[in-house]
């Protein structure tokens, strides 16, 4: 199967305000205004400020914010579902704003494929003719498109619903067809808006499996939306965490977990599970070489405490992919990474 | 202080002036586009006589035959088609098939014409608000308006016979099917609409695709209504010369026949219940995919 080559999005200096004329305070917002005054005084509500993210191509970025962050006013504006205030955003070389509305339209169905938090799939077809749906729109016959369809309910593991109503599903299951409907679209870049966030925490889980699993076939730019941090570190290749409309901290999980950018991030990676997040390559000492098991240098430092303890050594030797010795590790460097920091005062 | 007993009112003889330049601007608006007006609506007196004759002329058991097909199609439950020909058998023994058949002929065209006016005017109300900010109210009025009195100008402007028996039924009868449809279609989740856009759906796309079919038991429901509005209109229309069973109901009316009266009566209540259990139960078989419950 022929893949689209990567595309990567770039989002530069993007500014959203919501209310009647945003045209008229974009300069004073631009100048410092704070969310504040802008919503008291002149009755308009600052969505997003000055978000500036490079997107890495065949790569799974994550937004996470909390509620009222502006993560999913973010997201619609890479297909243009919100039209941007101020700013540029590019998916390849296209410029999104330049696009004029059947130009938009191609894009979105050719560009970009999109998975809702609430499933949104069309109640009255059936899991075929939703999956279908893209390629309809797309005036593609009905044969070809239904064996592609097929083909992607397959794989997301639907094999045998492919004519039952979305309602007859369970949640897990509906997410499931909307995965197949966005990936059978065959586009290059993947908006999935809190996703599994509806979902309960072992489905949630299982779902997330299926989607790094796909995505080693796949390489899709995947722009993933969410509120939870375990998700976050567990699926993004990059983070970028957003408050009150404004990127506090761009990075990857380990960037985030170990150098929180600020009191608000430290105060949401305290609680994470660290050892999962953080690998051998991180903790190492450089050029030692010591008596004991090898590790890769991408193993998280979890599964390097338990081969560890398992074999009763001390420390082990870190090695990169092609097996030549970086530095080694020791179960008590392990340990202290694995405790959280206390609370700053 | 008589102006407090007496309500001060427009005096007779300028209250009679404003009705005579009304009556005489109509009647020379009359005089001028009547035949205009009537070689407009031919196209439809025209499919009206043919429905009546289909009805008429086909021999009684195939139209039997055929509109048990059509409920069964509808409704797919054998206890609604074994009551529509028990229906139609008993108006046939009472010696009423003929108006019968008129009546159903008159109620199917203007179904047919009040749909293809009402289904755009539905759509158009749900995407401008400006626009059902207009037309909600002039429903209201064509609802509430006694029926009558629209009889009169329509047959001012066209005379006595079935085209204007039939514009009045479906002014009528039309308000349900616009109300419904703007109304199914408003309803659509906008989560669905939203996602018919992320796939790059043109509004034509979305329409036919995600709205109308998820507005379709909505609407069906305001085609039943309007189907039971036009044949309670049917009878008062048979004052214009509408055949079919009002017009016994009248002569029943005028010459005190209860027993005439009782019979036509009971045969539109008859196949009113017909068309009514045949749609809704279509109604209902569209919506099937929402009752299906996980579990």
């Amino acid at each position: 199967m022929v893949e689209a080559t990567p595309t990567g999005i770039r989002i530069l200096q993007l500014y959203k305000i919501f209310g009647p004329q945003p045209d008229r305070f974009i300069d004073l917002v631009r100048q410092g205004m704070s969310k504040q005054e802008l919503r008291d005084t002149h009755g308009h509500v600052l969505g997003l400020r000055d978000i500036n993210i490079d997107m890495p191509a065949g790569q799974i970025q994550v937004v996470m914010g909390l509620s009222g962050s502006g993560k999913s006013t973010l997201i619609r504006h890479i297909n243009r579902l919100i039209e941007p205030t101020a700013g540029a955003i590019h998916v390849g070389e296209q410029d999104v704003r330049a696009l004029k509305p059947a130009a938009l339209r191609q894009f979105r169905s050719e560009q970009t494929a999109m998975v809702f938090q609430k499933f949104a799939l069309f109640p009255h077809l059936t899991v075929l003719e939703n999956t279908e749906y893209g390629l309809q729109v797309r005036g593609m016959g009905r044969k070809p498109r239904r064996e592609k369809a097929a083909e992607w309910i397959e794989r997301v593991g639907l094999k045998g619903y492919e004519d039952h109503y979305p309602k007859q599903l369970s949640g897990g299951m509906q997410q499931r067809v909307g995965l197949a409907r966005a990936l059978s679209n065959d586009a290059p870049v993947l908006l999935m808006d809190e996703a599994f966030s509806a979902l309960d925490p072992l489905i949630r889980s299982d779902m997330q499996q299926v989607l790094l699993d796909l995505q080693q076939d796949i390489g899709k730019t995947i722009v993933f939306i969410t509120h939870d941090l375990d998700e976050a570190l567990r699926l993004g290749d990059r983070i970028a965490i957003l408050r009150d409309g404004e990127v506090v901290q761009q990075g990857n999980g380990q960037q985030i977990v170990l150098q929180p950018a600020d009191d608000y991030i430290s105060s949401f990676v305290r609680e994470v599970n660290r050892g999962r997040v953080i690998s051998c390559r991180t903790l190492m000492q450089p050029g030692v070489s010591v008596e004991g098991p090898t590790v890769e240098a991408s193993l998280v430092i979890e599964e390097a405490a338990r081969l560890l303890s398992a074999e009763g050594k001390e420390a082990a030797n870190v090695v990169n992919k092609r097996g030549q010795l970086l530095g080694s590790i020791t179960l008590s460097d392990i340990i202290a990474a694995m405790v959280p920091p206390r609370a700053a005062a | 202080m008589s102006w407090l007993n007496d309500f001060p009112a427009l005096g007779s003889k300028l209250l009679s002036e404003i009705r005579r330049a009304i009556d005489g601007g109509f009647r020379d608006f009359t005089r001028e586009h009547g035949e205009t007006l009537e070689q407009f609506f031919e196209p439809l007196r025209e499919f009206l006589l043919l429905s009546e004759r289909l009805l008429t002329q086909t021999p009684w058991p195939l139209v039997i035959a055929g509109i048990a097909l059509l409920t069964w199609l509808a409704a797919r439950s054998l206890r609604i088609v074994v009551g529509t020909v028990l229906t139609l058998l008993l108006i046939g023994v009472f010696g009423m098939w003929d108006d019968t058949m008129k009546t159903i002929a008159m109620i199917f065209v203007c179904t047919v014409v009040a749909l293809a006016l009402g289904l755009p005017i539905g759509i158009a109300m749900s995407r401008f608000d400006r626009l059902q900010r207009w037309v909600s109210p002039a429903l209201d009025v064509m609802q509430t308006m006694p029926s009558f009195v629209y009889l009169i100008p329509v047959v001012m402007l066209l005379g006595i016979g079935r085209v204007p028996g039939l514009i009045a039924v479906v002014i009528y009868a039309i308000a349900p099917v616009i109300r419904f449809t703007n109304l199914g279609i408003r309803l659509v989740d906008k989560d669905l609409l939203e996602a018919a856009d992320a796939f790059g759906s043109s509004a034509w796309q979305k329409l036919r695709q995600v709205q109308l079919p998820l507005a379709l038991p909505t609407i069906m429901a305001g085609v039943n209504q309007t189907i039971m509005l036009s044949l309670s209109m049917v009878v008062i229309a048979s004052m214009i010369g509408v055949q079919g069973l009002g017009q016994p109901v009248l002569k029943a009316i005028t010459n005190q026949y209860f027993a005439m009266g009782l019979f036509n009566g009971l045969a539109i209540v008859g196949i009113a219940i017909v068309f009514d259990r045949a749609s809704q139960a279509y109604g209902k078989r569209l919506q099937k995919h929402l009752e299906a419950q996980h579990g």
